[in-house]
């Protein structure tokens, strides 16, 4: 080798030599690093400044709104029922979280009662739709972590979940299912052998996710320890849901202001107390299992009878009635033409989302349209507290943090 | 309930709503976080009632999660150079929510630490949740209008 000469080899050491390496600074010098807005684990369009020095997080700094589309001006532009529509677009993940918190605020001003199969039917679409977005925070939070096949098999089964949807709404994401005064439409026939095999088959699908994982020794120790953030501070910053229940706070608004007929279920609010990563993903797995649970019991008890209020001023009237009956035929002249009427008023409602607490804040001023509808957004509280959680911790691990969170940036932004 | 920042209690649908006396409010929140256990500020919002004066309501929803209560407070804030004192000495979380008011209605609140606009763009003009802005912006006009 030695005695090969290159006519190159002096120009060769030349650059070398001008390629100085510095000495070691004293100070390890700081560093700013744009994360985002396209960084595949960000979930979504989120931007997070951050300060490193060396590979340490001094500072995060996240930078939100790309997804800002306006949805709450755009509420006092529709009228009340055809503002379901976008209670959607809100969490597209969460979907019929969203309808069933906006229906339940409308449905406090119009002091409606909501007859029990419409309710249990609610409560099990709500259950499916937390299985879903967990079954997505699953998979894509095991995907960021390096634990591939995880993506599949939980897509796996939320194809299930979006097939059930499609069966009773016609939509796979966007199902606006529930309504102003009950449902859209009615459950549709052998709904019931559909959901009972999916629910049946689905806890051994839980097994195997955490056949998976629990024993992994990469994911134990990219998640144990990881993300700690103290639950004073969490509380004082605004993060609500699974975060909280994953620092031994067994608050879960399911049990503590219940709402269509949870009271009438019986499960459990899961509850870990180690504070990181990995007590977030216990927290959500057992809440699959729970989920489950109530899918089951809604299944074996859904009780009979109507799936839409007795309130003709606000349900539209059966086909065959409206054909038939001149007062029908006048109700839903009305309701098509202009919509109903809300009485003037204001109400909160909230409900526990799969991300943590989603309120609405609905102000009517007694017509068509609603005067101001705010939304306390799960994500949008959660993302606040992210610079605490990230602070001081390796830049690796922020991406296990901050998809420990599960926030949709379309749920931030709005 | 007694504070001298409460100025009328009304209840409705099983919820409470105080009036409060805005020059008041941050005493008022510090006592219900203090001594109430009001522990979480779950939102702040505002509703503009324009072309009424004072033009707009800040609203406040407080949780406490021993009591397993929740609670609204209601400030009119005059609609002539819209500004109030912050809560974010009491809760942090009081940070963001502040600023998304800020910037959907352009109502100021002193001694917040970093007042900026949150989700619109930095450089926008106008609050878009005011209801004198138009739904499609300043930046076109149609011919019907």
């Amino acid at each position: 080798m030695s005695n090969i000469k290159h006519s190159f080899d002096d120009h060769t050491s030349t650059i070398q030599a001008t390629q100085e390496i510095p000495a070691t600074p004293a100070a390890p010098r700081r560093m700013t690093l744009n994360m985002g807005p396209q960084h595949p684990s960000t979930h979504g369009v989120l931007r997070i400044v951050l300060e490193l020095e060396g590979e340490t997080i001094i500072s995060a700094a996240p930078d939100i709104g790309f997804l800002h589309t306006g949805i709450e001006k755009e509420f006092e532009q529709k009228n009340w029922q055809q503002a379901v529509t976008l209670t959607d677009r809100v969490d597209y993940l969460a979907n019929l979280s969203n309808n069933l918190v906006y229906a339940l605020a409308v449905e406090k001003l119009l002091q409606i009662e909501i007859p029990a199969r419409a309710q249990w039917t609610r409560v099990m679409m709500t259950e499916l739709s937390r299985l879903n977005s967990h079954l997505v925070w699953l998979g894509t939070h095991a995907l960021d972590i390096g634990a591939m096949t995880m993506f599949f098999y939980c897509f796996r089964e939320r194809e299930d979940i979006l097939r059930i949807f499609e069966m009773f709404s016609g939509q796979r994401m966007m199902t606006s299912y529930i309504r102003i005064g009950g449902l859209a439409l009615e459950p549709p026939r052998g709904w019931q052998q559909v959901v009972g095999k999916f629910i049946k088959a689905f806890p051994s699908k839980v097994d195997e996710y955490e056949e998976l994982l629990n024993a992994n020794p990469i994911w134990i120790r990219r998640t144990q320890g990881v993300g700690y953030i103290s639950l004073e501070d969490m509380l004082d910053l605004g993060i609500t849901g699974p975060m909280l229940r994953g620092a031994g706070l067994n608050w879960d608004i399911r049990k503590s202001e219940p709402y269509s007929s949870y009271d009438k279920f019986d499960f459990k609010v899961p509850v870990e107390t180690s504070n990181d990563v990995w007590s977030r993903y216990r927290v959500r797995i057992q809440e699959m299992r729970e989920s489950a649970k109530i899918i089951t019991q809604a299944l074996e008890g859904m009780p009979e009878g109507a799936w839409q209020a007795d309130a003709p001023h606000v349900v539209l009237p059966e086909r065959e009635k409206m054909k038939t009956q001149m007062e029908s035929l006048i109700y839903h002249f009305k309701i098509v033409t202009e919509g109903f009427r809300v009485p003037a008023g204001e109400a909160y409602q909230c409900v526990e989302a799969p991300r943590g607490e989603i309120g609405y804040y609905v102000v009517s001023d007694g017509t068509s349209k609603p005067y101001r509808v705010h939304m306390r957004t799960p994500s949008f509280g959660n993302l606040q507290g992210l610079p605490k959680m990230l602070e001081g911790i390796l830049i690796a691990d922020s991406i296990a943090a901050l998809g420990s969170m599960d926030f949709v940036l379309g749920d931030t932004d709005r | 309930m007694n504070h001298p920042a409460i100025l009328e209690t009304k209840q409705a649908f099983g919820e409470t709503t105080l009036i409060v006396d805005p020059t008041r409010i941050v005493d008022l929140c510090r006592h219900l976080k203090d001594s109430e256990k009001y522990v979480r500020l779950s939102g702040i919002t505002a509703v503009d009632l324009h072309p009424a004066e004072p033009r707009f309501e800040v609203i406040y929803h407080l949780h406490s999660i021993d009591k397993n209560q929740r609670l609204r407070l209601k400030c009119l804030v005059s609609g002539v150079n819209p500004e109030i004192d912050s809560a974010t000495g009491v809760w942090r979380s009081a940070n963001w929510y502040e600023r998304e008011v800020f910037d959907m209605f352009g109502i100021g609140f002193r001694n917040h630490p970093n007042l900026v606009r949150i989700l619109m763009p930095i450089d926008w003009e106008g609050y878009p949740l005011r209801k004198d802005y138009p739904v499609h912006g300043y930046k076109y006009s149609y011919p019907s209008e």
